[in-house]
């Protein structure tokens, strides 16, 4: 089965939805500041992991708790769901927004994790690489920076305008002002914990990012003992989604590499 | 009805063009265009005109506070206002006003401000806004926390002013062991309150809760109407009844000889203002989390940012009043009528209007409209009239 369930969980009394779908160890995936969903690349992951894909509190359909205040909350949030569902060896996999906190929850505690994957993720900052502000553009401007192929951006385009989702893009706009405004994408005192992640760390980064550029990946590179980089090529800021194929093969390969190692 | 001058402090001498390919005048209109030898020529320019306003007979005069914009030099207003503590003798000094959420310690406002209450011996003027949203962007404050921030900074500003220090202040973004501000205000039991702001609904209600003087700012008169009864109705609810003294409109009005000389004077300078130094796109106006979804779903909608007005959009409207001195008195106590206020918060100066241009405006209004207006109260049933 490797079509996704939605349902909903509560976590110390605050309720989120969350899609679930395939078989194996469970791959926990943190969507990024545009929002939940089961893209086909999932599908694909679900042929051999349990994935489960919770929308962040603050986001869509889930609750918008009182202590939602920052990234660490959301990182302690997940750090009780995954107690509260009895999850181990967890493949913890994150992109942009979600990479934060994925790297925050890593940073604080591995002891349920199998493994991290970071996609082109906020969290830290790297000096005088130019960056997209994406509060400072317009929706076409924001789509025409996230993804690289003129094709692509096409189509993104044309489907980006759905008035019914009017709702849950600006929910999901707000939360993400809240969370990453100021500093804009990041938290000075990240990078001087980074050190503590002790599992196997993989970076998957779009060659072409211009949210995140790849120096980035550099940079997380460097701060994550024994950490790796896959660059893929003709990607922007969403490789799962641009390069779905190269993006899944990365990603499959290296939790295999990392199944052989164990 | 009480006149005050009220001063955006533009740098009118900004590359018109070099805005419009920028796209705003604000945040991102790089700096390089700013020429500190004209610049300093237009504060003495400025502060010369309050303080010809005050000679003039006008009841107060205004300061405001924007950042990182062409559109007005007043990032902190304080300096401006101290030094006019001096030399406008006798009119009121209103800041209207500091945005609380951008600082990051509220006390340095209640301090500023007690200092100019004293300075001034008791002719100031408190008002506390959040900003517009581009400050956001320039300030690097989180526009999720604004209303928030704004709350919790006017709390202890007024607890500053009204319990004796020192005192401990918990908040969740403020925290201060001691809290003991030297001076206190002149007035007690601190400075008249006012609250401008572009009407958003419960901005009215809880200034009509806390009795503050509520300003309509940049507004069609018909919205200023309805808004103003907005602040009645709350009122009411409340127990009370609001007193026209509690609602002030901020506009423009350019006063020449004739209707056709006053709209051909006004209008390259007033487009200047509303379609050049004003204009900003929508994410620049409204970063996320600064208004709530339903306001921006509701702007949104309405396309209202980036549209280019015509002078005779803004006069049609009731958004400026432009005219013959009959003209001007026809229409402002048509409007003081419709609205019910008591207060006309007017810009002398606006856009790219030159300084002799300026002081033949205000000269013109003090003596040919500020007369028929001393004391002239709202008349008429509003409530019929704004509906």
């Amino acid at each position: 089965m490797t079509e996704p369930v939605t349902t909903r969980i509560s976590v110390r009394g605050c309720s989120i939805a969350l899609m679930r779908g395939g078989a194996g160890r469970p791959l926990l995936f943190l969507h990024g500041g545009g929002g939940a969903g089961w893209p086909p690349f999932m599908t694909d992951l679900a042929a051999r992991h349990d994935v489960l894909a919770p929308e962040h509190p603050g986001f869509g359909a889930s609750d918008t708790p009182d202590w939602l205040d920052n990234i660490a909350d959301l990182a302690r949030f997940y750090l009780d769901l995954i107690d509260q569902l009895d999850l181990h060896h967890v493949d913890l996999v994150g992109h942009s927004l979600g990479g934060w906190i994925a790297a925050e929850l890593a940073a604080r505690n591995t002891r349920r994790l199998g493994s991290l994957t970071l996609i082109g993720s906020a969290g830290i900052h790297v000096p005088g690489v130019p960056q997209v502000d994406t509060f400072l553009v317009n929706d076409e401007q924001l789509i025409r920076s996230m993804f690289d192929s003129p094709k692509l951006i096409e189509t993104m385009l044309a489907q980006a305008k759905r008035p019914e989702l009017e709702d849950v893009i600006l929910k999901n706009r707000t939360t993400t002002a809240k969370l990453v405004w100021q500093p804009r994408g990041y938290d000075p005192h990240l990078a001087k914990w980074l050190h503590r992640i002790d599992v196997p760390t993989h970076l998957i980064w779009g060659a072409n990012d211009r949210i995140y550029p790849k120096e980035y990946a550099s940079a997380f590179q460097r701060l994550i003992p024994g950490s790796s980089v896959t660059l893929i090529p003709d990607s922007g800021h969403v490789p799962q989604v641009e390069q779905r194929a190269a993006f899944v093969a990365a990603l499959e390969g290296f939790l295999a590499a990392k199944r052989a190692a164990a | 009805m009480k006149f005050f001058n009220f001063h955006l402090m533009p740098y009118r001498h900004a590359d018109l063009d070099a805005i419009d390919r920028n796209g705003s005048a604000w945040v991102t209109y790089s700096n390089r265009d700013y020429d500190p030898a004209k610049g300093a020529e237009l504060y003495h320019e400025y502060l010369d005109q309050m303080e010809l306003a005050d000679r003039l007979g006008f009841d107060g005069v205004c300061l405001n506070e924007h950042h990182q914009t062409a559109y007005g030099m007043m990032p902190t207003p304080g300096p401006l206002a101290g030094a006019l503590t001096r030399s406008v003798k006798r009119a009121k000094i209103a800041i209207l006003g500091r945005a609380l959420p951008l600082v990051n310690n509220p006390l340095v406002i209640a301090e500023e401000y007690a200092m100019l209450d004293n300075l001034s011996r008791g002719r100031f003027i408190a008002g506390f806004v959040r900003g517009i949203g581009a400050e956001y962007h320039a300030m690097g404050i989180n526009p999720g926390l604004s209303q928030e921030r704004f709350a919790e900074a006017h709390d202890l500003i007024i607890r500053a002013w009204t319990e004796p220090g020192p005192f401990q202040y918990v908040g969740k973004h403020y925290h201060f062991n001691y809290v003991n501000p030297w001076p206190r205000p002149y007035q007690a039991p601190h400075p008249p309150v006012w609250i401008p702001s572009q009407g958003s609904s419960s901005t009215i209600k809880w200034a009509a809760q806390m009795r503050y003087t509520y300003a309509q700012t940049l507004s069609p008169i018909a919205v200023v109407a309805r808004m103003f009864q907005m602040y009645r109705d709350e009122a009411e609810k409340l127990g009370y009844e609001a007193s026209p003294d509690q609602l002030a409109w901020s506009n423009t009005i350019y006063v020449a000889e004739t209707d056709e000389k006053a709209m051909r004077e006004a209008r390259p300078h007033l487009e200047a203002l509303t379609n050049r130094f004003l204009k900003m796109p929508t994410e620049m106006l409204l970063p996320p989390g600064y208004s709530n979804i339903e306001s921006v779903k509701r702007i949104r909608a309405a396309k209202i940012t980036g549209k280019p007005q015509t002078l005779d959009d803004l006069v049609r409207n009731g958004v400026v009043i432009v005219g013959s001195p009959n003209t001007v008195r026809e229409k402002l106590a048509e409007y003081q009528d419709l609205a019910g206020f008591n207060t006309s918060l007017t810009k002398t100066q606006f856009g790219t209007l030159p300084d002799d241009m300026t002081r033949a405006n205000m000269t013109a209004i003090a003596e040919e409209i500020l007369p028929h207006f001393r004391g002239r109260l709202p008349q008429g049933k509003r409530q019929a009239a704004a509906e």
